[in-house]
Order: C-alpha cells, then structure tokens, then sequence
C-alpha cells in the first residue's frame, strides 16, 4: 500500500470503481428468459438408457448413499426349436431419490452396459421432497437430453477402441 | 466449563438490582449472519468488550471419517471434497495421494500437471469466496459480486472440465477421471488472464479503503508463538511471517518442478491475512498460467491408470498432506489390505485455525470480533467434518 | 392578523383548504420519495454490482417496493415473548411520525398562485425551523433506543445503545455544523436561509460547514459506513432484529424518509434550496420563478439521495469507537474552531476591514487550523497507537486453565517451537510425490 497516500485516496479510489461499474452493463443473464450455456459433462441429472440395463444392480452397490432403487424379475424367452430356453432379466423398477443424490457420478462410471448418462438438464425441482424421486420414465426422458461427450485434448491418449 | 456464569436476561431492569455491572453472555450462532453456517461463539461480554470466547463447534458433524471407514476408495473421493466445500479438488487430491502413495502407483505426467493445475484454480476460487465475504462482513457489500464474476469464469472452466461447480468428484486413485476436453485449455488461459485483469477492482474497491484498514490494521493480531502452539497454517499463518507452505516446503504433485513464491506478512493482523490472501490469488493465477504452459508441451499421454475392479490397499499406513487453500490438510490412512481403510484420520485446517478464537477473541469489541472471525477464513464443515 | 406574502408571517394565513392540501401533498411526496429511492438504491447497487437489480414487478420493477410494502403488511406479525409490549408498539410509531413531521419546514419553492392564491411552497415556517428538525430526528431516537431496549434481545439492545450514542453525539456536531449557516443568514427559518443563498450557496461559502454536514448527516441517517445501530455482520439486525412485519416496515420507512428529510436539509442550507444552480441563472433569468425551483429543488435531493446509495455500495463499516472518536474528537473541534473563525470574520467585516484583507487572513486561519488538526491526528495516531480501548494486558501465560478449559501449561517444552526444525518434521515420510 502506498504509504504517502493523501487521505481518502482510498474512498475514493472505491468509488471510482463503483462508479464504473454502474456504466457497464451487468453480466446478469435473467435465467427464465435465457437458458445457461451448460458444458456437455455437465452433471445436472442422471438419464437411464432403459434397453441397455441389463439389471446387474451395480450402479445400486456402488452408490455412495444407496440412493438407486432397483426391482426386476426374471423372465424365460420360449426356447425356439433346440435351444435351451435363456433367461433374462425383465426391469421393474429403477428410480433415482434425487433428494439423496450427490451427484458423484459413480453409477454412470461403474454401469458396464452405458445404460446410464449425465444430462446437463437441471430444471426438476419439486415442492415435495417425495416427488424428487424419479422413475424410469423420466429418467429416459432425460435420456433425449444427453449431448453427445466433447472431444478430447489433441494430447489425450486414444480411446481404446482406437488404438 | 467450569467457569459457571450467571445467565443475564437483558431488558427491562437489567443491573437495576444493584449499580454494580454484570457481564453478559452472548450466543454468536449457530445462527448468526458472520458465522457462514453453524458456528457458535460463547461470548462474555463487558459492555461490547469481550472476556471470553468460546468456540463451540460440531454442529455440521457428519461423520466423515467414520463413513470413510465403510466407503471404497471411490466413495470416499465423494464425501473427502464435502467437508470443506470450497476446495473440493485440494481435499480430494489429499485422499488420492494417499492411496496412490500407499500403492506405489506412478501417476501420468499429465495427469499430475492437470492436477497441479486444477489445484491452483481451486485455490483461487477459494480465496475469491473470502475476499468478497470479508468485506461484505465490515459492511462493504459490493465486493462479493466483483469476487463473484470471477469464480464464474473460473467455475465455467471446472465445470467444463469435471462437470462439477462446487464438487468436481474429478480425482480418481492413479490420475483424473476423464481427459481434458479439446480446446480447454485455451479457455482457461483466456479465463485466468480475466481474472487476472479484473483482480485490480477488488483490490481498488477495498484493499486500499481506509476504513477498512481502520478496522482491520492491528485488530486480531496472531502471534508466531500462537500459530506453533494451535497448529494454525495456510494464510493466516503466513500473514503472520510464519513462512510455511507445503507446495515449497515438502512438494506433491508438480510444485517441485514449479517456483512457489510464498506470500507472508509480518504483521499477523486482519489486514495481512486479507492481503496475503489477495496476493495468493495472484500467485495461484501465475502458477495456473506455468502450468498450462506445461500441459500445452506435454506429449500425447494416458491421464489415469487402469485400475482393477476392485481396489485394494495394501497393510500399511501413511500421512498425506496438502497444502489446501484454507491451510493444511492431513489424511492419515491405515489400511489392513481391504478395499475400505482402516482408518482416515483428517486433519482439516479450519479446525485448527479456529481453536486460536478463544486466544485472540478476549479484549476486543463485538465488532472487531467479527473482523476478526471474517478474516480466520473457515468452512464450518471443515471444522466439523 | 394581517397576512402577507413574503416573509415568515405569511405562513399560517393560507386558506384550511390550501393548508391541509400541502401537508397531504408533502405527506404523498414522502411516501412516493420512500418508493421511489428504494427502488433507485436497488437499481443503483445493482448495476454497481454488476447485477440488474429489480425488474420484475411493473416496468423496470418500479412497483417493487409496493410489493415489498404489501408483503410485509401480510406477514405475521412476531411479538417475542417477555416484550414489553406498549413500548415495543410504539417504538416503531415514535421512530416513523417525527420523520414525517420534519419535512413540513422545507421549501420546495418561491411564492407561486395556486387557484388565485399567493402562497409559498412550504408547508409552513418557523423562525427556529431548523431546530424542529433537529429536534424531531432526536425524538427519532426515541424509537430506535426503545425498539432495542424493548425487545429484550441482546443484539437489539446493543444496537439501541449504539444508536443513543451515535445520534447524539452526531447530532452535536450536526448542530454545530448549522450554526456558521445561522450566522450568515441572520435568521433559523428555512424560507430565510434560503433566501440568504440567492447569490451564493452557503454550501460554497461554508465549505467546511458543509463538508461536516455531510459526515454527521450519513452518521444520522444510520446507514453505511455508519449503520453501526444496524450492524447486520455483527448485531444481525441491531435495533430491528426482533421486529417483523408493518413495524418493520414502519422502521424501513423512516429510515427512508430521514434519508430524504437529511438530503433536503442538505439542499436547503447548503445548495441554495429551490435556486436554479448558477449556469442556468445567467442564460435564462425565469428559472427561479414559478414552478421551476421544485425542479432544481428535486434535482439536489436525489443528487444527494443518489450520492448516500453510491457510497452505500462502496464503503464498509467503521468501528463503534471509531464512529465516536471521529465525532467527537474530529467534527466537534473543527466545528467549533471554523464557528469561531466565521464569527470573527463577520465581526471583522462588520467593523470595516475589506475584503481582500480578510480573505488573506481568513485563509491563513483556516490554513493553520486545518493542517494543525491534520498534524495532531497524524501524530496521534501514529505516535502512539494506545487507544482506549487497546486490549488489556492477557494472562495467558500466567494462567494455564484459562477460560475453564483445562489446558497444559503453555512453557511446556513441547510448544513454542522451540524444537529445532527437523524435529518438527521428521514424521512426515516423504512419498512418491
């Protein structure tokens, strides 16, 4: 700081300042009316891509607070002809509690099958925390939100299927 | 808590009973304005004077390292960068150095460059959050919106980057999660000479007010004693000409190969702990810039390592530490080979630095009491993890 | 009673209807100026923020405080309980009516005719006016001491005894600050200040005067850097902080109308009240006749008004015994030694001396007096930097168990750092990093 400052320099100095704020313009976006630029790795909500879940409920052990509920029953497709009648398993239920999630992103990384995805999406608040848990349908809603992932860095190694 | 003070109901005849004053006690929190959260302060009070100051923390306890002891080490990156929300990536780094130290694992040269980097603007959108709420503590409420517009460019970048704003959840054991998107790192140049250039109209608006230094010159003074004895660190031990800090001292991640100039004052009051902080940014911006240098040379490489399915840590123990933005932050680690530690014992430094109120608080007045809270700088989840 | 039109005899000779129709629309004004500036303090700090401000309730959010009004009228009402009620009723109501009252004494224009009547734009004058004002911003204090005393909470009452002690001591200065204006203009009655200022402001004239007012006045309107009373860092809400609904909003009122009562007292004894400001004087002669000077009058308010929100978007807090030192330890001597200076500057002139003597000396007075003050502060301050209320002498060392809490003694080997440094680090392994 400079010490042979004249007195109120420093006042003053702050209402210059404001001063020259006030002459801009504000960087204010009014939300409603304009929607935020979200990057693609935005992590707003969890999509499910229901055809690819093969209910191996890992994303349900792997998450942090048990917040992924998880039913299904198995079903046996007729066998055609010779071969053996395979059983699969058919999705009941697969909800996110929103009100626990933490957004970690442990489920979309450990899920084996790319059934699960982040959407910047964020508009789901509710008046009742109940409501924050939500099934599979909105969750494959979400799913025609998901942008597809950035590229990467000129210097990142090449995907596996690449190299 | 054995000093038993007589509980004053304030009001109508209130030391009517006799002429002789009687020192009140007054509750600062869990809920109060300056107490970002639920920080309590028992104070007794001579008038505005205080006699004593005690602080009385775990209202935000959440256990944070019990649950660690049943989270892989995955889960635990979630919860480590909760506890002090606003340095995420630096508590997250502590764990991850922790386990990689513990096997033996070689980190990717990028990834430790990305990191050294990530760290940095961290750090800086740490110290943005208390240069705009100290002031707006002493009353000056514009500054928090000039340190506002700067973390959004920051956050803009990390948010591109990890997908998080607050907790980025980017750090995985062996590197980052995910590679930097293309073009990234052009934006956070961009961003980080921004900020740079509007740091001025922080530092005009208040560092240079004289009011402000009327109330923060000489207020709270910490001594160098004091810090040893508390474990007080980060800025507000620099500010004190305690010349400590780990990028220099004990380096991790690149800061070996980086030149850390550290900021310190000798003056140890409020003044110094906000111009070391202000300082600091400029630091942190300079040492973001080196590090995107860096990354713009470095060759085509992986970010992580292939990590097995399930991670386990080998039987040993360790103490990581980092140079967090708010001090240090310790994570010592014992594991008996499980794929959940044994142990994570966390040091966080708001604990510490907060421990040194009841030294410093005795003798001031209510308002200088909050200069001095504003400028100990803490996150009460820190404090009670 | 004979009744003219000039003079402070011409008020009280209006017709009932004249009478009562500028007190409702002094009244109406007041309560438009409240709207009007907490909407242009919004805007202000807003775009001084960076932000926007309100935009959402009317055009450009100018209905946004009859919202707020509204929305406080509906909100519950909290009486805390073990108030004493009556007095926690009527501080909002002592804090809010005297603030009204003060503004029926300022001029808003010269003589005009309204409906064939010669009346002037005043509601009404006294030959002490500006000690009504004086007087009914101390009954202001009344309230906010009151509020804070009986709302039984200790932060409302540490932010009532803030504001007893602030305001008074302000007031002093304040006070002191009116008297050179009083000496010039030979009269207390605003209509006669003003008039005294037709060829010269007293602003310009009584620079120091001014400048006082200036300090004393954000000191009285308890707002940044001096709303110590309010304090929301430190007090949460000071005098207010159990007040809820219509009796918050009767306090948030006066607040605002005291910020307009003090920027048109600013106006009337220091800018020359309803006179057109000098430029336009000389290019266009009927700017002081008429209706015009409520214009030039409007505009020095919100000049002012404007310049209370710029400063309460740049400026932080003082201290409670900084606020005090500067009162009483600044202000009041420069007060009264500039008072002193005034008089014998009258009295010199009226004994003859000319003018461009007493310009010389003048100066040098002022010179002297000013840089002897700077001086003594700066060595005062710098000096010694013992104030009184420098913290007392703590016995941390002598005392171990300090506070209660048991504590090992502080010279034990283990702490001071007195262990050499490799000592202190030699648990720390060093990693792969």
């Amino acid at each position: 700081m400079d010490a042979v400052a004249l007195p109120g320099s420093g006042l003053a100095k702050g209402l210059a300042v404001t001063l020259r704020t006030m002459t801009r313009r504000s960087i204010t976006r009014q939300y409603p009316d304009v929607q935020p630029d979200l990057p693609p790795r935005s992590r707003g909500v969890i999509a499910l891509f229901e055809e690819n879940c093969t209910v191996c409920m890992l994303c349900a052990r792997e998450c942090p607070d048990w917040c992924i509920y998880i039913d299904s029953h198995k079903e046996t497709l007729p066998a055609e002809g010779t071969a053996r009648a395979r059983a699969h398993n058919v999705l009941d239920r697969f909800a996110i509690d929103f009100s626990l999630c933490m957004y970690c992103g442990i489920c979309i990384e450990v899920c084996p099958f790319d059934a699960l995805f982040w959407s910047p999406e964020f508009e789901y608040a509710e008046y009742d925390i109940n409501e924050l848990t939500h099934e599979k349908d909105r969750l494959r809603e979400w799913m025609w939100t998901v942008p597809p992932p950035p590229a990467d860095d000129p210097a990142a190694e090449l995907p596996k299927e690449a190299r | 808590m054995t000093t038993d003070h007589q509980q004053l109901i304030v009001g109508i005849g209130a030391g009517a009973r006799e002429l002789a004053t009687e020192d009140m006690i007054l509750n600062i929190g869990p809920q109060h304005p300056s107490t970002h959260g639920v920080l309590r302060l028992r104070i007794t009070l001579d008038g505005e004077r205080i006699q004593t100051a005690e602080p009385i923390v775990g209202y935000m306890h959440r256990g944070a390292e019990k649950l660690f002891e049943v989270r892989d080490f995955r889960q635990i990156i979630v919860l480590a960068n909760r506890h002090d929300w606003l340095s995420a990536f630096a508590n997250e780094l502590g764990v991850v150095l922790a386990v990689e130290r513990m096997l033996g694992m070689e980190v990717p040269e990028r990834a430790v460059w990305a990191r050294t980097l990530l760290a940095e603007l961290n750090r800086v959108l740490n110290h943005l959050m208390f240069l705009g709420s100290y002031p707006i503590e002493m009353g000056a409420i514009t500054p928090i919106f000039y340190a506002f517009r700067e973390r959004e460019e920051i956050q803009r970048v990390m948010e591109e980057i990890s997908g998080g704003r607050m907790h980025y959840m980017f750090n995985r054991v062996g590197g980052l999660k995910e590679d930097l998107p293309a073009g990234w790192l052009g934006r956070t140049r961009h961003a980080v000479s921004d900020v740079r250039s509007r740091m001025g109209d922080i530092r005009n608006l208040i560092a240079g007010n004289e009011i402000f230094h009327a109330r923060t010159r000489g207020v709270g003074v910490l001594s160098r004693e004091q810090i040893l004895q508390y474990g007080v660190s980060g800025p507000i031990a620099r500010a004190a000409g305690v010349d400590f800090d780990l990028r220099r001292d004990e380096p991790y991640l690149a800061y070996g190969e980086l030149t850390v100039p550290v900021v310190t004052r000798k003056e140890g009051d409020c003044l110094a702990r906000f111009e070391c902080l202000l300082d600091q940014v400029y630091v942190s911006l300079d040492l973001a810039d080196a590090c995107l240098d860096r990354l713009e040379r470095l060759p085509q490489g992986p970010i992580n390592q292939r990590l097995p399915k399930i991670l386990k840590v080998p039987e040993g123990h360790t103490y990581a530490w980092t140079e967090n933005p708010l001090g240090i932050n310790g994570y010592y680690l014992v594991s008996r080979g499980e794929k959940t530690p044994w142990r994570l014992k966390l040091r966080s430094a708001s604990y510490n630095n907060i421990q040194v109120l009841a030294e410093i608080l005795p003798g001031n007045l209510v308002a200088d009491m909050i200069a001095i809270l504003g400028s100990m700088f803490f996150v009460v989840g820190d404090i009670d993890k | 009673m004979k009744c003219t039109t000039e003079g402070i005899a011409g008020f009280g000779c209006d017709p009932w209807w004249l009478i009562g129709g500028k007190a409702l629309v002094i009244f109406v004004f007041l309560v438009l100026t409240v709207l009007l500036s907490m909407w242009v303090e919004r805007r202000v700090i807003g775009r001084m923020q960076l932000r926007i401000g309100p935009n959402r309730c009317g055009p450009f959010g100018l209905l946004q405080g009859l919202a707020d009004g509204v929305k406080l009228a509906l909100k519950e009402d909290i009486v805390p309980a073990g108030v004493d009620k009556v007095v926690f009723w009527l501080a909002p109501v002592v804090s809010a009516v005297p603030a009204f009252i003060s503004f029926i004494i300022i001029p808003f224009g010269p003589t005009v005719s309204i409906f064939g009547h010669q009346t002037q734009l005043q509601g009404t004058d006294l030959p002490v006016a500006v000690l009504l004002v004086l007087a009914m911003s101390s009954m202001g204090i009344y309230g906010i001491v009151l509020a804070g005393w009986s709302s039984m909470s200790p932060y409302s009452l540490l932010g009532g005894l803030r504001s007893s002690a602030q305001m008074i001591s302000y007031e002093i200065a304040m006070s002191l600050s009116f008297v050179a204006v009083f000496m010039f203009a030979g009269s207390m009655s605003t209509s006669q200040i003003v008039a005294g200022q037709q060829h010269i402001w007293y602003g310009v004239l009584l620079l120091p005067s001014f400048l006082i007012y200036i300090i004393t006045m954000m000191g009285e309107s308890n707002r940044i850097p001096f709303d110590l009373p309010e304090g929301e860092g430190e007090l949460v809400g000071g005098f207010h902080t159990e007040y809820s609904s219509l009796k918050f909003a009767m306090f948030f009122l006066a607040e605002y109308i005291n910020l307009a009562t003090l920027s048109a007292l600013a106006t009337t004894l220091f800018l020359g009240g309803w006179h057109a400001p000098p430029p336009i004087t000389t290019i266009w002669a009927g700017a002081n006749s008429g209706w015009w000077p409520v214009l030039w009058f409007l505009i020095k308010i919100w000049a002012f008004i404007f310049f209370f929100i710029w400063l309460r978007g740049s400026l932080p807090r003082v201290r409670y015994d900084q606020l005090m030192k500067l009162g009483w330890k600044v202000l009041m001597p420069i007060s009264l030694g500039w008072i002193l200076l005034v008089a014998t500057i009258r009295t010199a002139s009226r004994e003859g001396l000319n003018q461009t003597q007493l310009l010389i000396y003048g100066g040098i007075t002022i010179a002297v007096v000013l840089v002897g003050s700077f001086a003594w502060d700066l060595v005062a301050t710098s000096g010694r930097q013992v104030d009184p209320y420098a913290e007392p002498e703590r016995a941390t060392a002598a005392e171990p168990a300090q506070g209660g809490f048991p504590v090992p003694p502080l010279d034990l080997p283990h702490y001071h750092g007195v262990l050499p440094e490799t000592a202190a680090r030699k648990e720390v392994s060093s990693g792969t990093h």
